[in-house]
């Protein structure tokens, strides 16, 4: 087990450093021309650009500039082109919100996930099956973003029921924390429940069908019963390993586009302004910063598995 | 010795039937078998009719759009009037104008031509953005875009994952190890993120490299980026099929017979992954749409004053209080699109995996 947990976390850091040094290439290699003048602005003097070449040492090779981002990265000392503010500081600052908002949201799409997905797995067939599945195709076709202009614009700009976007600490005041998040929570999760109602409901129906299943009800349990003991059980297994994968996303910056429409000023909002700008110390920092979540997330799926199943300790 | 006639010939399912029956029963393909599965599946059929419908409408806005609207999609006209029920109305009202009692400049909201429907000769059917421009049209444009990316990206990343999921299927060893890591990392990043970060760092001078020129702006820069980002989530399923059906005896008298690799790889392994590529592309396509509307909202995909679906609500959205179909239309027209090719992408899997088809009917 040991050998196995070391492996993992060795890969585990390979594909970071992998993972960064794509991410250098892609903003100082693909856009072309030189990188200094470009940060510099329109209105640069030459002195202006010679600096900003030394100051970042793009003068020296690729591998060079990557290993002194870097390791400013790892001191802190990253600081971005536009503004001159620290990223780390800066994804730190994010982070309250975007956990506030990751968390709220799983809570929400786990739990009507497993109930949406069990209704429709029990009734199946009937016509509650049926509007739930046209429901949840209907969630998993709507793009966020577009869900989220139109719940925010008609509950929260017309009628005022809710805030009109922005983020109050859980610290400060946990009542209206809360109620800000409430429309960005439901807007992430719509998608989410969609899914997970999908994919628990022919997992139940798999299962279901199952000798275990059927061995359970001939001795006389309830149907209930050997609903919930048995057979959801089982069909849990596939969603916990979604879940794991699909937290780590929305946490590492896929909520970007919830933030963008409520103007959440988490780690993806950061990474939206960055973008604008194409300042590449923020996004570098800030795609390390998800990839980081969903490598971690998936090592720690893999472990977790690994733990209950020794077979695949071998592989 | 002729044989007496006995109980205990063997007679074959066909003999029977056609003694019992009067009827043969006939060799059927399993392609006619889903496709007679999916002939009943009204649903996904009528999705599908939806799904064509509009690529038909959106692909043929070039042909037909200008007869009716009598404008094309990026021409203004903020400052024309146009006949609604025999009445001028101004396309785009309000802004800043000078007031010619105290001659000073009044800044007011604009406000735009709302949807005209029929009343105007097919002029804004559907209203005017702030710059003037017939958001009926815009729509048929944008949609023709996205569906361009939507389409063209799965058609891409279908057939690189296809490609790289024979090689690892088929090679294992090395090969499989590089390629799984290939897919490992593109996994390893936030889709969105990755993506967005592709796109806008593409759209600074655009891509010249190894041969390959795009301009800043091009459509082809969100197509790449998304069929980019998303090979490995149809690469590694179909990767795990071929591994394992690389070792059915099938393979193993390919093999023996002195086939080649590349025929063994297309004509013996494709084919029995083919019905799930195929399930795999239409979902696909239905994703890309999505993913290319998120990219254009925050500015990376599509450029204006290029229209998508994506671009078409973001620049809506500064509009939502005085004219909120603009963000709306353009989004129901995605989630129609998106909707009926999940719809057709369902039933296709039905149709295609009997055992699924039981799973439903239970």
């Amino acid at each position: 087990m040991l050998a196995f947990l070391l492996r993992r976390v060795f890969g585990m850091v390979v594909v970071l450093a992998v993972v960064s040094f794509i991410v250098y290439l892609v903003f100082v290699k693909i856009p072309g021309g030189d990188p200094a003048q470009r940060i510099a602005g329109r209105t640069a003097t030459q002195a202006n650009i010679v600096a900003i070449r030394d100051k970042l040492s793009l003068d020296q090779p690729f591998y060079v500039q990557w290993y002194k981002m870097m390791q400013q990265l790892f001191t802190g000392k990253l600081i971005s082109y536009t503004d001159q503010l620290s990223v780390v500081g800066q994804i730190w600052q994010g982070l309250p919100v975007t956990f506030s908002l990751s968390l709220g949201a799983a809570v929400i799409w786990l739990f009507f996930g497993v109930l949406v997905g069990v209704i429709s797995a029990v009734t199946a067939g009937r016509l509650s099956d049926r509007l739930i599945t046209v429901l949840a195709l209907i969630g998993v076709s709507m793009p966020v973003f577009w869900l989220g202009i139109i719940l925010r614009y008609g509950l929260a700009e017309r009628n005022s029921l809710f805030p009109d976007g922005g983020y109050v600490a859980l610290t400060s005041n946990p009542l209206q924390w809360f109620y800000h998040l409430l429309l960005p929570w439901v807007t992430l999760a719509v998608l989410f429940i969609g899914f997970y109602g999908r994919v628990l409901r022919s997992n139940i129906l798999d299962t279901i069908n199952e000798d275990y299943v059927r061995t359970a009800r001939a001795k006389g349990l309830s149907a209930r019963r050997v609903l919930i003991k048995h057979a959801l059980r089982n069909s849990l297994i596939p969603i916990v390993t979604l879940f794991g994968l699909d937290f780590a996303a929305v946490l590492g910056g896929g909520a970007i586009l919830t933030e963008t429409v409520y103007d959440l000023h988490g780690v993806g909002f950061y990474a939206r302004t960055a973008i604008g700008n194409l300042d590449l110390p923020p996004l570098m920092g800030v795609t390390l910063y998800g990839a980081f979540f969903i490598v971690f997330f998936s090592t720690l799926v893999d472990v977790v598995y690994a733990w209950l199943d020794p077979r695949i300790r071998v592989r | 010795m002729a044989e007496p006639a006995t109980d205990f010939t063997l007679d074959s399912a066909a003999l029977l039937a056609a003694e019992e029956h009067e009827v043969s029963i006939v060799g059927r393909s399993p392609t006619y078998l889903a496709w007679r599965r999916l002939r009943r599946n009204y649903v996904a059929l009528f999705s599908l009719v939806v799904f064509v419908l509009i690529v038909a409408c959106c692909a043929l806005a070039p042909v037909y759009a200008h007869r009716i609207a009598h404008t094309g999609p990026n021409e203004i006209h903020a400052t024309e009037l146009v006949r609604v029920n025999g009445k001028d109305r101004q396309v785009v009202g309000g802004g800043s104008y000078l007031d010619p009692k105290t001659n000073q400049f009044v800044v007011r909201g604009i406000s735009v031509l709302g949807p005209t429907w029929w009343h105007a000769d097919g002029r804004f059917v559907l209203g005017s953005d702030a710059l003037g421009r017939d958001v009926a049209v815009r729509l048929l444009y944008g949609g023709l875009n996205s569906l361009k990316i939507g389409i063209g990206s799965a058609l891409i990343c279908s057939f690189i994952a296809i490609v790289l999921a024979l090689i690892a299927g088929y090679f294992r060893g090395w090969a499989d190890w590089i390629i799984s890591r290939f897919f490992d990392l593109i996994w390893a990043f936030p889709v969105l993120l990755l993506a967005i970060a592709l796109g806008s760092a593409l759209q600074i001078n655009g891509f010249h490299h190894f041969g390959i020129n795009i301009k800043p702006g091009s459509l082809w820069i969100p197509l790449l980026v998304i069929s980019y980002v998303l090979i490995p989530y149809i690469g590694r399923p179909l990767r795990g099929q071929i591994l394992s059906l690389r070792e059915k005896e099938f393979v193993e008298a390919a093999v023996g017979q002195g086939a080649s690799p590349l025929r063994i790889m297309f004509s013996d392994l494709l084919p029995n992954v083919a019905s799930t590529a195929l399930v795999f592309f239409t979902l696909i396509i239905a994703n890309n749409i999505l993913t290319e509307a998120g990219l254009s909202y925050l500015g990376a995909g599509v450029q204006p004053p290029n229209p998508s679906w994506g671009t078409l609500i973001a620049s809506g959205q500064d509009q939502i209080h005085t004219a909120p179909w603009l963000a709306i239309i353009p989004g129901i027209a995605i989630v129609l699109t998106v909707l009926s090719m999940n719809i057709f992408g369902d039933g296709l899997r039905d149709a295609l995996d009997p055992r699924a088809k039981v799973r439903v009917e239970h």
